[in-house]
């Protein structure tokens, strides 16, 4: 049992060498890579245009919820007039980041990584190398840079349309005042706060993308499984340990930040 | 003259590649002649491919080492990691035409063609239209530029790798059963293409295939691989004389084949006069 124990610690801290040194080298190789913009531009699409649909449902429907819990549990205190900086403290430092990071790897994550392990199976990685071009320019650096761009922009229309979530459950939809829900958010929401969550999205979508490019990058390599079952576990495996991660980042992000 | 002048432009020195357990090939030494056609040949499963593969630096020797003008291409398994000058030259100067063609499916027919050109050159954007605009005459896929490659045909598709490896200029390909999946028509074409481009552009070429008429018709040096190792290397001339046995039985396949169905044809009207 020791021994299991000992080969799964080893094994987990190599792959997480490994992982470290392939989103290095992913972001190390833009540096030079031709014609980067327009796969930049693509990346930036798939990820954040075609995820936008997703990320504003979830994002007003999390505002709706917890507007309605809010307002009944502070209603108890006589609080009600608290649920706005609720809302808005919650959904800022807490869900907006995780929820919006989660949404887009099971979207775009769990794309990217098919769309790798394909092309690493049908050998069209290789063709790159042979013709000479560095797939981690080609394939990796232009994803990882559009993570940088989309993670935080999708983060702030995430807790916008959440907090019109929260005014319509709680104002609309309930009594509470519209204007005593705005000004109290204005005064409780802090430039910190945004800072946490903006942290919090940057370093979520390097590590999600990151996570997702390596394993389809790898499909290859996975023990039993080959050809398409192989870019069907690395789909499967990236997402599974994405959303590990996110959840595990943000607890440590929130502990140095807080 | 230069020593890399000299030396053979691709060569291998006891060549050694296993996955897991299974040894592919057990001691491969080989010399690709500068500027001719040499074919491998051999049974199906026998690593032709996986041997064109540690030639291009796609695998990793397990032993021995792949020479590109008489110095070692990359590294071995048991040395440091690759990407050594030798093998970012021998990239440079060198295409590759997979077997499944490898096509970048997101892109279309032009982008395919003209992305090694774009990415790995300096060529100005003028000189990258005309010469894509060129390849994809050639290949009689003009006016398939805008077409992705999931939409054309097996053939199609092979005809557009085709053009994708000598769009470069390049002093090597390598062709990974170029003619697989084609119609003799076709195959015949590609040989033929093949044969004009490198008398063309002067190029070396190792080409990897099942088809032994037209290999004997195209190229000027052929090698057997047999069981991990080189069984024969020589002209076509000797190929088509040698009393090797194995060699033998690959060339004399299809008179064996056209004896079998005879006797088979024979023993069958045997059958119908005595029933």
């Amino acid at each position: 049992m020791l021994s299991a124990l000992g080969q799964s610690s080893l094994r987990i801290v190599s792959e997480a060498g490994d992982l470290a040194r392939f989103t290095f080298r992913g972001f190390y190789s833009a540096v030079g890579s031709r014609r980067l913009g327009r796969r930049l531009a693509r990346s930036v699409y798939e990820q954040g245009v075609r995820c936008l649909p997703v990320i504003l449902i979830v994002g007003v429907f999390t505002g709706l919820v917890l507007g309605l819990q809010a307002y009944h549990t502070l209603n108890r205190f006589g609080s009600s007039g608290l649920l706005g900086p609720l809302v808005a403290l919650t959904l800022i430092r807490e869900l907006a980041p995780v929820l919006a990071a989660l949404m887009l790897v099971g979207q775009a994550g769990s794309a990217l990584t098919a769309e790798i392990g394909i092309q690493r199976n049908s050998e069209q990685i290789d063709a790159l190398e042979t013709m000479g071009i560095d797939p981690f320019g080609f394939l990796v650096a232009p994803r990882l840079l559009a993570a940088l761009i989309v993670f935080p922009i999708m983060t702030a229309f995430f807790s916008l349309v959440g907090l019109i979530g929260g005014w319509l459950s709680a104002c609309i939809l309930l009594p509470l005042a519209g204007n005593v829900y705005w000004a109290s958010i204005d005064n409780a929401v802090k430039a910190a706060d945004v800072s946490e969550c903006m942290v919090k999205a940057f370093v979520f979508g390097a590590l999600t993308i990151a996570l997702c490019c390596h394993n389809g990058f790898n499909a290859h390599r996975r023990t039993g499984a080959t050809g398409a079952r192989a870019v069907s576990a690395s789909t499967t495996r990236a997402v599974v340990f994405s959303s590990i991660a996110v959840l595990a980042a943000d607890y440590l992000i929130t502990s140095l930040l807080v | 003259m230069t020593e890399s002048a000299k030396a053979p432009l691709l060569a291998t020195r006891s060549l050694v590649k296993r996955f897991g357990s299974q040894v592919v090939l057990a001691d491969v030494t080989l010399e690709v002649p500068r500027g001719r056609v040499l074919a491998i040949i051999g049974k199906s499963g026998t690593g032709k491919s996986v041997l064109l593969k540690c030639l291009a630096g796609v695998l990793v020797p397990d032993g021995g080492e792949v020479l590109f003008e008489g110095h070692p291409l990359g590294a071995t398994a048991v040395d440091t990691a690759p990407g050594t000058e030798t093998l970012a030259a021998f990239r440079r100067r060198c295409s590759y035409l997979f077997q499944g063609n490898a096509l970048l499916d997101s892109l279309t027919a032009w982008e395919n063609v003209a992305l090694p050109l774009e990415q790995a050159t300096l060529l100005p954007k003028t000189e990258i239209h005309a010469r894509v605009r060129e390849a994809l005459r050639r290949l009689e896929l003009e006016t398939d530029a805008t077409r992705y490659p999931s939409q054309m045909s097996g053939g199609m598709q092979k005809r557009l790798a085709l053009a994708r490896a000598l769009v470069t200029r390049p002093e090597i390909v390598l062709f990974d059963e170029p003619t697989a999946g084609l119609d003799p028509l076709r195959r015949n074409a590609v040989f033929a293409l093949i044969a004009h481009a490198q008398r063309e552009f002067g190029f070396t070429a190792v080409v990897v295939t099942h088809d032994l008429p037209e290999a004997l018709a195209a190229c000027d040096h052929l090698a057997l691989l047999d069981q991990g190792r080189i069984r024969f290397s020589g002209t076509p001339a000797e190929f088509s004389t040698t009393a090797d046995p194995v060699v033998a039985s690959f060339r004399d396949s299809p008179a064996a084949l056209a004896k079998n169905i005879a006797a088979l044809r024979a023993g069958a009207a045997l059958s119908a006069d005595l029933g």
